[in-house]
């Protein structure tokens, strides 16, 4: 591919460069990939992702990346090549979004379970039936036992860092896990905001591409076996072995998000607090959902109200001990999620999260869960105010909510959730 | 400069969806913060679309339609004043294609039964755009307008997110150049 590179050198040269670019989640994440210099990439086009899978593409035809582009016939296949490629040490990428996600969901674990460091963008999307494109985070929190880290992001510059810090984290020796970062359908993948891409040169400085033979891989001089039968005399062993592999990539997630601050200027934790330091009651929430609740924060504390909030950035693995520490001074915690979990102790499935680490370290305090969104329904700040304010009761009566409250839904009127 | 909120009005393949993105590109090249995306649906040609942009100096946390702009850009004049006005401030301002003047377009709006904005800018961006691209794709023109009656982004700015753009079209960036231009010479601007 040396021609090619080298006319891409010409071109550039006539370009005007810039640091900062307006640019659309999906193109941050072909960026993203582009500069990583992932070697193979398998991707099934799914609204709202397919630009993802346009770029790589467009990338590869005009020599601005030398990867294998495998066209496959369906999302299975998608993720099954990017495993089968990443078991010859191949640099891999796939992106998917919904049913695509659904249609590939027993290779989710093969992934996880051969201890593929496969990285895929999610462009979250709510699930059929009734057929709907639009945006929430069905799909994502039903991958949540698959054993992939899920990294959400909350703008399009964080898609871009996400996926950067993803190769590091995933092929980091003590890790060996895939990893999926998210950005919201439509909300993230179409929208423009500003992104200050590292470059390649900075990238792979970031994310280097390690020496052949670092992990175990396909060898035909060095003969190994992937995916044989775990018998119950093992099995039990190597899914220890997973756990404990999630477990030690809390050290590597946090290593990568700090040194990414030390050098780029943006800090990656685990949580982001917002305005937490006096709050009195917080919201959690995850995702480009969090900058509603951001802006929520902000039009309260105008009207004197001491509201927080807390970004879970990392879904998996959970980040227990921050977010306690983060939320253990407040005097009432709410979660705003887009995703149900049908019959659950809650519906909403990051509250039972939230509860479980609170109630685990001790910490009563009133609590309510909120869902909102789904299908892309548009989430407005006033209806997150009235959220904190629905909390703000709670915080007043010394009561848990028993249930999840369901905004915006037409004709029901969200205390009657509480009901029995 | 506070924060300002534009909706783009148009058709389905008129390119009021690159409109607003290209408008983000530009102020996000100012060193300014934007937010650019399209009311999201099943896009089809002819059909009734909306784009939003916003831009800020400071970070954009407001993940929401706008339902009360500052401006509205209409780049198709058979939109029918109800839907373009719904919700303009009226301290807002409306750049409308079309070949009426400012204020015969301010009589067209009263004639609906609404107030006009307190200021109103017209361009004939059909014929613009005709002449310079051989197609109404007024998008380019409307931005032109835009920037002459708002003065939100500068227009070298919009010249160069254009530019941007269309790199991989290059035949395409002279001709909207030259719309843009035409179109930003050629409006009127009348404000209450």
């Amino acid at each position: 591919m040396a021609s090619a590179v080298a006319v891409r050198g010409k071109e550039e040269a006539g370009r005007r460069e810039r640091r900062r670019i307006g640019a659309k989640g999906n193109f941050a994440a072909a960026m993203a990939v582009r500069d990583v210099d992932v070697d193979v990439a398998a991707i099934y086009p799914i609204t709202p992702q397919v630009q993802i899978a346009e770029k790589i593409t467009e990338y590869v035809a005009n020599g601005e990346l030398d990867a294998e582009v495998v066209p496959v016939e369906g999302e299975h296949s998608a993720m099954s090549v990017v495993v089968a490629a990443a078991a010859t040490g191949a640099r891999v990428f796939t992106a998917t979004s919904s049913q695509g996600l659904e249609y590939m969901h027993e290779m989710l674990y093969i992934a996880s379970g051969l201890r593929q460091p496969v990285v895929m963008a999610l462009a979250t999307r709510a699930l059929s039936a009734p057929i709907n494109i639009w945006n929430d985070y069905s799909d994502a929190f039903g991958m949540r036992d698959t054993g992939w880290i899920m990294i959400f992001s909350e703008n399009v510059q964080e898609v871009y860092d996400n996926i950067i810090q993803a190769y590091r984290i995933a092929e980091h020796p003590d890790v060996l896990l895939p990893v999926v970062v998210t950005l919201d359908g439509y909300i993230l993948s179409h929208t423009v905001e500003p992104l200050e891409p590292l470059g390649r040169e900075e990238a792979l400085r970031f994310a280097p591409k390690h020496p052949r033979g670092y992990r175990p891989v396909l060898d035909p001089d060095k003969p190994m076996t992937f995916g044989p039968v775990g018998v119950p005399a093992w099995y039990h062993e190597i899914k220890y072995q997973q756990v404990r592999a999630m477990r030690e990539s809390r050290r590597v997630i946090e290593e990568t998000g700090k040194l990414f601050g030390k050098l780029y200027g943006r800090s990656y934790g685990f949580i982001e607090e917002y305005r937490m330091d006096d709050a009195e009651v917080a919201m959690v929430s995850l995702g480009a959902t969090a900058s509603l609740v951001k802006a929520a924060v902000d039009r309260l504390r105008r009207e004197g109200v001491k509201a927080g909030m807390v970004k879970i950035r990392v879904l998996r693995p959970f980040p227990v001990d921050e977010l306690v520490k983060a939320l253990e001074n407040v005097e009432a915690v709410g979660t705003l999620n887009r995703a149900i979990s049908y019959g659950g102790a809650f519906e909403d499935p990051l509250f039972m999260e939230v509860a479980a680490s609170l109630a685990s370290r001790g910490i009563l305090k009133p609590m309510a869960s909120f869902i909102h969104g789904m299908g892309g329904r548009d989430i407005f700040v006033r209806e997150v105010m009235e959220m904190y304010k629905k909390l703000m009761e709670h915080a007043k009566a010394g009561r848990s909510a028993r249930r999840t409250y369901f905004w915006g839904v037409k004709g029901h009127n969200p205390d009657d959730d509480q009901k029995d | 400069m506070p924060r300002v909120e534009i909706r783009f009005h148009g058709r389905g393949g008129q390119g009021a969806v690159t409109a607003a993105e290209v408008l983000a590109e530009a102020a996000i090249d100012e060193g300014k913060y934007a937010m650019a995306f399209p009311e999201y649906g099943a896009e089809r040609r002819g059909a009734p679309v909306l784009a939003f942009t916003r831009i800020d100096e400071k970070p954009i946390y407001e993940r929401e339609p706008i339902l009360e702009p500052d401006i509205v850009v209409v780049l198709d004049s058979s939109l029918e004043p109800h839907i373009y006005m719904k919700g303009l401030k009226p301290s807002g301002l409306a750049v409308v294609n079309t070949v009426k003047t400012p204020e015969q377009l301010a009589e067209y709006i009263r004639n609906h039964g609404l107030n006009p904005p307190r200021c109103i800018a017209t361009v004939n961006a059909t014929e613009i755009a005709t002449k310079h691209l051989g197609a109404p794709i007024v998008n380019t023109s409307m931005l032109g307008a835009l920037v002459r009656a708002s003065g939100v982004v500068k227009l070298d700015s919009i010249m160069e997110a254009v530019k941007d753009r269309f790199s991989d079209r290059p035949h395409i960036i002279e001709p909207n150049l030259r719309a843009i231009k035409e179109a930003y010479e050629s409006t009127e601007v009348a404000c209450l």
